[in-house]
């Protein structure tokens, strides 16, 4: 049978030669292999002192976040829920009192909402799915914890702060271009027809 | 016998114990070294500046370890095993001439600890009881992997032997001596024994690695088949000296091979650009130990290249193909040294 890609190789279990029989020229060569491996760059990065160059877009851990005056953008649709195809989020949502408008930007939330970090893969569908544009992937890397139950990030990790300052920048996630297209729902991959 | 032939030949002994153990405290670190670079990495760089400090951690390291003899091994054995193997790797040092004479105030002092006018055979002899060491280490374990790894020690020493000492044999021939220094001094210059007996340098060097127990030949504690092999029970710094001794033994047959075939202490044409005897002395030191360290070099070299032998393919290639190798280079070398009388026979 003629081969597609003319890569493979006819193997045939034929009698050495006698210079292969020495052995020596193939140990030679193979020395010369590793001999230039010794000059080569090393791939080795310090870890500490240098970081991995990452991707512009890189895909971390989640923010949930919160509009101009500081409320949660978030109304406990479900739709990352169900985009997620890891089932890593889970929600409650809850309805938003009197006197909880500085608090929730709509008139329900979600009273509890809780990423399992173990199981998510970083796929950035909840990102897609969302339509208040409340949930974002950051460039910030999920620590190292000690148990698996330290590893299910609730609210309190998730959302972020008030303060100014110490709020995540997504404008590399969240551009005109990505609002463009979450305008078109159809776009999505996981629409059901 | 005086007491400054005393006092000097201590010195002596001190130095070269101490320079012997330091070298092979840092082939610990060169071996990490070099098997990173040729596999693109950097290895280890943390203790002190680009890591130096590495053996001295690890020597620690093993001083600290719990101390675990098992309750079903032999205890004297199990403590005389390590001790056999460390003792005998230091004492081959002793006939080595690591350098030309000094002249200090008129008296000469030689760099040899001893010019055992039989030093090949003690050589043969002190590494040969080697064996002896991980063979009682082994036994002495109760344990089937270290008595495994014991054994193939031994059968790979002895059948390697064998080879080892018909290629020396060779070389005996045409340097007519078994002392180290005279076989050195007669390779002034470039007049290097390689050049005479290549063969015999490549069934040398081959035995060499064998009797090392460096990979490619290192089946007697191969990790994949025998855990540890004859050291599986050790631990702390019983384990430490086991280890320890194969670096020990790696750099005393760098300096042996340096010293049998690349012309020991000498370099070619250095007798022009320098000429006080007491310079020539010290580059000599230095030029045996760049030789040195350039085959501890080519021993982690090749073991990071060489995949490992299966043992039937270790005990064909010792029995079936050096020892008759061995036997070739030895009447071709006889053949060679008697070609007049052999000439004469047939033109007459």
């Amino acid at each position: 049978m003629q081969s597609l890609t003319n890569r493979s190789k006819i193997v045939a279990k034929k009698e050495m030669t006698f210079t292969e029989r020495l052995y020596l020229p193939a140990i030679f060569s193979g020395m010369l292999i590793t001999l230039r491996h010794f000059f080569k760059r090393k791939a080795t990065i310090k870890y500490p002192e240098q970081t991995r160059e990452f991707s512009k877009i890189y895909r971390g851990q989640h923010v949930l976040k919160r509009d101009e005056a500081g409320a949660e953008r978030c109304t406990a649709c479900g739709l990352c829920a169900v985009a997620c195809p890891a089932e890593a989020i889970t929600m409650v949502a809850a309805e938003r009192k009197r006197g909880e408008e500085h608090l929730y930007r709509e008139e329900k939330y979600a009273a509890t909402y809780e990423i399992n970090m173990l199981r998510c893969i970083f796929c950035g569908d909840c990102e897609e799915a969302c339509p208040k544009e409340a949930i974002f992937l950051t460039d910030r890397k999920v620590d190292s914890l000690y148990t698996r139950g330290e590893f299910v990030f609730g609210k309190n990790i998730l959302v972020e702060s008030l303060i100014k300052e110490k709020q995540v920048d997504v404008t590399v996630r969240e551009t005109p271009d990505v609002a463009g297209f979450k305008k078109h729902k159809e776009y999505a991959h996981n629409i059901v027809k | 016998m005086t007491l400054s032939f005393l006092i000097y030949k201590t010195i002596l002994v001190v130095i070269v114990f101490s320079i012997t153990l330091l070298v092979a405290m840092y082939s610990t670190y060169a071996e990490r070294k070099i098997a990173a670079f040729l596999q693109d990495r950097i290895g280890p760089d943390r203790a002190g500046p680009f890591g130096i400090l590495q053996p001295l951690a690890d020597g620690i390291k093993m001083f600290m370890k719990e101390e675990v003899i098992p309750s079903a091994s032999n205890k004297a054995l199990f403590i005389i095993g390590p001790s056999v193997f460390i003792l005998t790797a230091c004492m081959t040092g002793v006939v080595i001439p690591w350098g030309p004479p000094l002249t200090i105030g008129g008296t000469e002092y030689s760099l040899q600890i001893t010019d055992v006018n039989i030093g090949i055979l003690y050589l043969f002899g002190v590494v040969s009881l080697g064996v002896y060491g991980i063979m009682i280490g082994g036994w002495a374990s109760n344990n089937k992997y270290s008595l495994l790894g014991a054994i193939r020690a031994s059968s790979q020493m002895i059948s390697y032997e064998v080879a080892m000492g018909l290629s020396i044999i060779a070389l005996v021939m045409t340097t007519g001596t078994l002392s180290l220094a005279q076989i050195v001094e007669q390779q002034q210059g470039w007049h290097w024994n390689i050049l005479i007996q290549p063969l015999g340098f490549l069934i040398f060097l081959i035995c060499a690695f064998a009797e090392t127990n460096r990979a490619p030949f290192d089946l007697p504690e191969c990790e994949t088949e025998l855990v540890g092999g004859y050291h599986t029970e050790y631990s702390s710094m019983k384990l430490g000296f086991f280890l320890f001794a194969e670096y020990i033994n790696m750099f005393i047959s760098s300096a042996v091979i340096s010293t049998f075939y690349f012309g020991g202490y000498n370099m070619p044409f250095i007798g022009r650009f320098v000429s006080d005897p007491n310079g020539l002395a010290i580059l000599g030191v230095v030029f045996l130990f760049s030789k040195i360290f350039f085959f501890i070099f080519f021993f982690m070299w090749v073991r990071w290249t060489l995949p490992r032998f299966r043992y039937d393919q270790l005990m064909n290639l010792g029995w079936k193909i050096l020892i008759p190798l061995s036997i070739a280079n030895l009447v071709l070398t006889g053949a060679w040294m008697m070609r007049y009388e052999i000439a004469g026979l047939f033109v007459k």
